[in-house]
């Protein structure tokens, strides 16, 4: 069995009374791509955080690409990328620029940083582009490069924060081919979504309710255990037991 | 080190990229400069003044052709009554009226004592008294032009030396307190908004998941504006050394010097500012108000510090621009050494490490 990149244990986040994250145990495995869906307010992104070193956990463990996140949080950091729903890229800055940019401050070798960019400008066909600003591409393609630039430096995991926000579905569509090539290539894709039908999409999927995960299982499986015939059933039928309200 | 060098790049990207923000950057300190030297100062030259002459002897014309003379004032001979000279007062047409009696001329040989009367528009008093003494001044230099081999007994002659600014010009008291100002709102203003902007857009979540230190994203958004705010420094000196003739007295090395921590002192407000604000509306607002105004009001350059309320004094003492400016008037204006300006470089250094502490402890805070 090949070693989880992911691996938590009653991993749980409090502020102050509130239990933001309560135990929640889970394991990822290269090349997977983990779902993790649950309704605004459920906890996602402050698990999220802690498993991306921006956040100390509160109790329970722990480990990113092998590394403890108490202990090396910055080692963890070199092993990821992350994509926010905001795209993330500078928008007064060229598609070269930005590339570089992030590919800089990851630390690539200037050879590299060529090579890389050069290579990820034509996998994109952006070569018309490249010496135009960010601000005037198309929100599909701000969001294929963002989801490029985050995987630049060929980390163990990539954390997607709701990716596909206010994109069309054939854009989305698109861009869940990259999801799939970067999953090929042994990249491990940790997914939060509000679309079910993208749910689908994922190998696994976690559905987190009030900080606890309540299922965690194959899409197909989900469905015959609630015997729904499609994830938003799963979904809703989860998500109504929650005493939370949305923030 | 390489890292810092992309960050760096990409800054200075951002700056230049921005040409409106470059050019207020870089046109408010010469406006500002250009405004106060020559529109906004505290002389008062070309008033329109009446002078009635009742007396019409030699004496009377004398006096007038001095005070005509004088770039001061712009001469309306005129005979009217006391009613038109405040109907000239009413509708704002003077600023001043000079009466000169009947038997002016006898009175002065005859009785050794004449009168001149002086009637100043004192709705604006700072206005009133500064003509006022403009004519006693030009009235007192007549009379002592009368009588220049005659000894009067019992005169005592203050004999003024006005130091450092012999010609009582604005320019030494503005040049310091504008600068205070660019620097400030340069530095505090563009460094929080930079460092807001990319909480705004998203991409701080991005470099701080990223192995970049954050302590290195503030030292990468601080560099560009450290630089643009020297050569606003430079473009301020240079405006004034060679526009308004202002010369630097003291060591350029010690000014430069005491004017980079100023600029850290500002860049540090800006950090605080950008670690409780989270939109560039805000962070911007913050550094007008919380800035810009306490910099005008409260430095000593615009209204004397001497004369605020004791609460107001006490407050003075924590807005960082009021001792820069004291600095840089001793060392700019006095060309006096580092010897007259310690205190006042160590309250800085003294803020500026207290500030940077400050914003670094609460950056951190939140992230965990």
């Amino acid at each position: 069995m090949t070693e989880p990149v992911i691996k938590t244990e009653k991993l749980t986040k409090r502020f102050g009374d509130f239990i933001a994250v309560n135990e929640i145990s889970f394991e990822t495995y290269p090349g997977e791509i983990f779902g993790f869906l649950g309704a605004n307010g459920a906890g996602k992104t402050t698990a999220m955080r802690m498993l991306c070193g921006l956040s100390i956990p509160t109790s329970g463990k722990a480990t990113v690409a092998g590394f403890d996140v108490y202990r090396y949080p910055e080692k963890i950091k070199k092993n990821i990328g992350y994509m926010s729903q905001k795209f993330s890229l500078y928008e007064d800055l060229t598609v070269t620029e930005n590339i570089r940019f992030y590919a800089g401050i990851y630390g690539l070798s200037d050879r590299d940083i060529k090579e890389k960019s050069a290579a990820l400008i034509n996998q994109l066909g952006l070569q018309n582009e490249a010496k135009t600003l960010v601000a005037s591409l198309p929100l599909g393609w701000k969001q294929k490069l963002a989801f490029s630039v985050a995987i630049i430096h060929q980390p163990k995991i990539v954390f997607l924060d709701e990716p596909t926000g206010g994109v069309d579905p054939v854009t989305r569509r698109q861009f869940w081919d990259l999801i799939y090539d970067a999953a090929d290539k042994g990249v491990t894709v940790f997914v939060t979504t509000h679309y079910m039908d993208e749910a689908e999409y994922c190998n696994r999927i976690s559905i987190m309710v009030d900080g606890r995960i309540d299922a965690m299982d194959t899409p197909a499986n989900l469905k015959k255990q609630f015997s729904a015939n499609s994830m938003d059933e799963v979904f809703y039928h989860l998500a109504r037991s929650a005493k939370r309200s949305a923030d | 080190m390489k890292q810092l060098y992309t960050f760096v790049k990409k800054e200075f990207y951002h700056v230049f990229r921005d040409r409106k923000t470059l050019l207020m950057l870089f046109g408010v300190p010469i406006a500002q400069i250009i405004l106060f030297g020559f529109a906004l100062t505290n002389e008062i030259k070309g008033s329109k003044i009446i002078v009635v002459d009742y007396a019409k002897d030699v004496a009377s014309q004398q006096l007038i052709t001095r005070i005509g003379a004088s770039k001061y004032f712009e001469v309306e001979k005129s005979f009217a009554d006391h009613n038109q000279i405040e109907d000239a007062f009413k509708q704002g047409k003077i600023k001043l009226a000079v009466i000169i009696p009947q038997n002016f001329n006898d009175d002065i040989l005859h009785f050794n004592k004449a009168q001149v009367q002086v009637i100043a528009d004192a709705s604006d008093p700072n206005t009133a008294t500064t003509l006022t003494n403009y004519i006693t001044n030009i009235v007192s230099d007549y009379q002592s032009s009368l009588t220049p081999n005659q000894k009067i007994p019992y005169r005592i002659v203050p004999q003024i030396r006005m130091l450092y600014n012999p010609e009582l010009k604005g320019a030494p008291n503005f040049v310091p307190g504008v600068m205070a100002l660019v620097l400030m709102l340069v530095c505090t203003m563009m460094t929080s908004i930079a460092i807001v902007r990319e909480k705004e857009m998203g991409t701080m979540e991005v470099l701080l998941v990223s192995p970049f230190k954050p302590v290195f994203v503030i030292i990468s958004k601080a560099i560009p504006y450290l630089l643009l705010s020297i050569i606003n420094l430079i473009i301020i000196l240079l405006l004034s050394v060679f526009v308004l003739n202002l010369p630097i007295k003291g060591n350029i090395f010690l000014l430069f010097g005491a004017s980079t921590l100023f600029i850290l002192t500002s860049l540090s407000i800006g950090l605080i500012i950008s670690t409780v604000t989270t939109s560039q509306q805000s962070a911007m607002m913050a550094s007008l108000m919380g800035m810009m105004l306490p910099t005008m009001l409260l430095t000593g350059f615009m209204f004397p510090v001497e004369n605020m309320p004791v609460p107001l004094q006490v407050l003075s003492n924590i807005v960082p621009s009021r001792w820069y400016y004291i600095i840089i008037k001793n060392v700019m204006i006095k060309g006096l050494g580092f010897s007259a300006i310690w205190k006042e470089t160590l309250i800085l250094t003294g803020m500026t490490l207290l500030l940077l502490g400050l914003s670094l402890r609460n950056f951190k805070n939140r992230l965990a």
